[in-house]
């Protein structure tokens, strides 16, 4: 499989990204859910928002990179029995869920950098605070990022599910180019 | 009477200390004022906090201070510990709640003066929406004029009382059901 996309197929970058962006993102969303309810004396009240923190702003960059390698690429074709519906509405899925990952990893970030402190990502290197001090940044930040976490899930289903739709109802494409098909 | 004169004419001017209670207003625009918690970290060490902003007044008369009183009201949204994620925490439900329960608020009821002077303030804390019955151990700092035409009088005071008394769910291990306050007031005279 080559690593560019071609007008036919995805290449294996692309591939690569929305699968473990797929699984990092849902893995994050059940870890922040559990690890907020947790009890100060548990073993993982500590460790679990120091995983959540280091592989969400891994996912950041991750992202943008992805956007570049987007605009970079070309993008392969949509199944000829696509109706203009499909493809636009497809389309504005995929852009939604850009903006609401983007904007919910930003919105973590901020939680923690509120009061300038940095970030660690699993000890290997810190990201600074840039914006802090901002009037009760912590706390709005905190809500944006939980509601547009849920945001995110709920889109993503509806995305999955039409991937499912096009895979056994319409038995067309759409799925297996995502699996490295054509 | 070269003595009395000067003492006249400051009494006059409003200057020299009050004959009877006057009524002050804490300094908070300025911060003269500071409220402050301390809890225990897992029983090793003490963690402390403060709330940003309050305001207050409190009449006081050197010469009747057993009929002093005290009004403070808290922005419970102001806590402050030096960490925005702990903060954060702090506001919630597990603590402070202050969605539901933005303002605490402290009024006296009674004060006795010991034989050393020291003060022990009696009044209702509502915290949480919860109103109890609160000690607050005081003793005067100091009064007299300031260097910009006002008087001021301050007060320092401690207390503590289990989180639990105020309704505050979250369990921070046996070391941490008790916090200490720190409450230092300095007012500026009406």
């Amino acid at each position: 499989m080559q690593l560019q996309n071609s007008t036919r197929r995805y290449g294996a970058i692309s591939i690569a990204i929305h699968w473990l962006m797929a699984l990092g993102i849902i893995g994050l969303f059940g870890l922040g859910l559990w690890m907020s309810g947790l009890s100060y004396y548990d073993p993982w009240y500590k460790q679990g928002p120091f995983i959540h923190k280091s592989i969400g702003l891994i996912l950041l960059a991750l992202l943008v990179f992805r956007f570049f390698w987007r605009l970079a690429n070309a993008r392969p074709a949509d199944a000829p029995s696509l109706k203009p519906w499909e493809k636009s509405s497809s389309h504005l899925v995929h852009w939604l869920l850009y903006g609401l990952m983007l904007t919910t990893m930003i919105a973590g970030y901020l939680i923690s950098t509120a009061d300038g402190r940095s970030i660690s990502v699993f000890n290997w290197f810190e990201v600074p605070a840039l914006i802090s001090g901002l009037p009760e940044q912590e706390d709005i930040a905190g809500e944006i990022h939980e509601i547009l976490a849920w945001a995110i899930v709920a889109v993503a289903g509806l995305h999955a599910l039409a991937a499912l739709k096009h895979h056994f109802l319409d038995r067309d494409n759409t799925l297996k180019k995502m699996l490295g098909g054509e | 009477m070269k003595r009395v004169l000067p003492t006249l004419l400051l009494a006059m001017l409003g200057l020299n200390s009050p004959l009877h209670a006057a009524d002050y207003t804490i300094d908070t625009k300025d911060a003269h004022a500071f409220i402050q918690f301390k809890i225990k970290h897992l029983g090793y060490s003490w963690l402390y906090g403060r709330f940003n902003t309050f305001d207050g007044s409190f009449s006081y008369d050197p010469s009747k201070p057993e009929a002093s009183k005290v009004q403070v009201n808290i922005d419970t949204r102001s806590v402050d510990s030096n960490h925005a994620e702990r903060d954060k925490h702090l506001r919630r439900e597990d603590f402070l709640f202050v969605e539901k329960f933005p303002t605490a608020t402290f009024t006296s009821k009674k004060v006795t003066v010991a034989a050393d002077g020291s003060m022990t303030l009696t009044g209702d804390l509502t915290l949480r929406g919860v109103t109890k019955e609160l000690v607050i151990d005081v003793d005067k700092v100091g009064e007299g004029k300031d260097y910009w035409g006002g008087y001021r009088a301050g007060f320092t005071g401690t207390t503590e009382f289990k989180l639990k008394d105020f309704g505050i769910p979250m369990n921070l291990g046996p070391a941490s059901e008790v916090v200490e306050m720190t409450l230092d007031i300095e007012g500026i005279r009406n």
